[in-house]
């Protein structure tokens, strides 16, 4: 882990703690650098299965197999990766299937690539469009009471709930040239 | 642009799914949308099914979701060729997990045969068993002939190892066997039949 990853992993450990408690037993993710810590926490656990995925909309059919099965599932993912999985979403809506996903923010909050801005601005706007109630976190104080509650509210109310991590929450991307 | 397949098409699909379920009467089955959805309802409805009216691309997802879920179980996917090519990617996903109680058969007709029956990949030079195996998804097979649904069965109650039948089947219209769309009721009825009450 990084420094950077460091100085910020309260709210990162927070979520892994949050998704131990509620019963989360298999992660599925398209990695980001915002997510990292809970995918090495979520690998070191063995009562969580963790899936890496080609691409995000892999993890929405996989949370629905999961459901059907009786498990709780999280998919974890960056902004980027919605797009991919607009027509899965679908299999939620017609479903009914609950569904909690994490999604660090890019394209918002000092990005130095502009290619990540388009599905920066369309993010909330998809997953409004699918059904999804949008819950977007913007300080490491409320992660762990917002994430808490998405996670109830996917699974005990059955909704299908999306946390949008701010990119400001995250920090600024290092970038070191050669 | 002319590839055909390599071996010839002789299977009877309705007739290969009906002795597949037959053989697995306990398998918690997923077929993808389209004839693989109408094959499984024709050979006999089941709560065990989950029944696919869109979602394209999800079918082997679903399925290794569920295996993972209830590893002690049998797990079918149910497609086409079509459905499993828009979710290929899938195929490496499966590999790294590994899923002992996972069978995946793809009903190959080489065709799209929803929208008119245009060329799909597999007539076209794609060739799935190479791919799964690819994925390591060392048991990768091609079926021929409606007995060796057997070979299937077989894979399927072992639950040794992540499988991949690939079974040519002919490219023709079969008349439709319409399951219920209402995905709700296919959900809780499915989930039902383990044991899990709704929300």
């Amino acid at each position: 882990m990084s420094d950077n990853d460091t100085a910020v992993a309260g709210w990162k450990e927070s979520i892994y703690q949050v998704l131990k408690r509620g019963n989360i037993k298999q992660v599925a993710y398209v990695p980001d650098a915002g997510h990292a810590h809970v995918i090495n926490r979520a690998h070191d656990d063995p009562d969580m299965h963790t899936v890496v995925l080609t691409t995000e909309e892999e993890g929405v059919a996989l949370g629905c197999g999961a459901w059907l099965g009786g498990q709780r599932s999280v998919l974890l993912m960056q902004s980027s990766g919605v797009g991919n999985c607009v027509n899965m979403f679908s299999l939620l809506h017609s479903c009914r299937i609950p569904f909690l996903t994490l999604v660090t923010m890019r394209g918002e909050f000092a990005e130095f690539n502009a290619w990540q801005t388009p599905m920066s601005q369309a993010t909330e706007g998809v997953f409004k469009a699918m059904g999804f109630r949008v819950i977007r976190v913007t300080h490491p104080d409320e992660v762990e009471e917002m994430v808490d509650a998405a996670l109830e509210s996917a699974f005990v109310a059955g909704e299908q709930i999306a946390v949008l991590i701010s990119q400001r929450l995250i920090g600024r991307k290092k970038w070191i040239k050669d | 642009m002319n590839q055909t397949a390599s071996s010839p098409a002789i299977i009877n699909r309705r007739e290969f799914v009906a002795k597949l379920i037959q053989s697995c009467p306990n398998a918690l089955v997923v077929p993808g949308l389209g004839s693989a959805n109408y094959d499984l309802f024709a050979a006999g409805d089941r709560p065990e099914n989950f029944y696919m009216w869109g979602a394209m691309g999800g079918a082997a997802s679903i399925g290794l979701g569920l295996a993972i879920a209830q590893p002690d179980r049998e797990v079918i996917v149910l497609t086409g060729d079509g459905e499993m090519l828009m979710g290929i990617g899938s195929l490496a996903t499966i590999g790294v997990q590994q899923p002992k109680n996972l069978t995946l058969v793809i009903l190959d007709n080489g065709h799209f045969g929803e929208t008119g029956m245009q060329r799909s990949h597999t007539s076209l030079g794609t060739d799935l068993i190479s791919v799964a195996k690819g994925c390591s998804i060392a048991r990768a097979a091609h079926l021929a002939s409606l007995d060796e649904v057997t070979e299937v069965a077989q894979a399927v109650a072992a639950k040794k190892e992540p499988a991949l039948f690939q079974v040519k089947v002919k490219a023709d219209d079969v008349p439709r066997a319409l399951p219920t769309r209402d995905g709700v009721y296919i959900k809780n009825r499915f989930r039902a039949a383990l044991g899990f009450e709704p929300v």
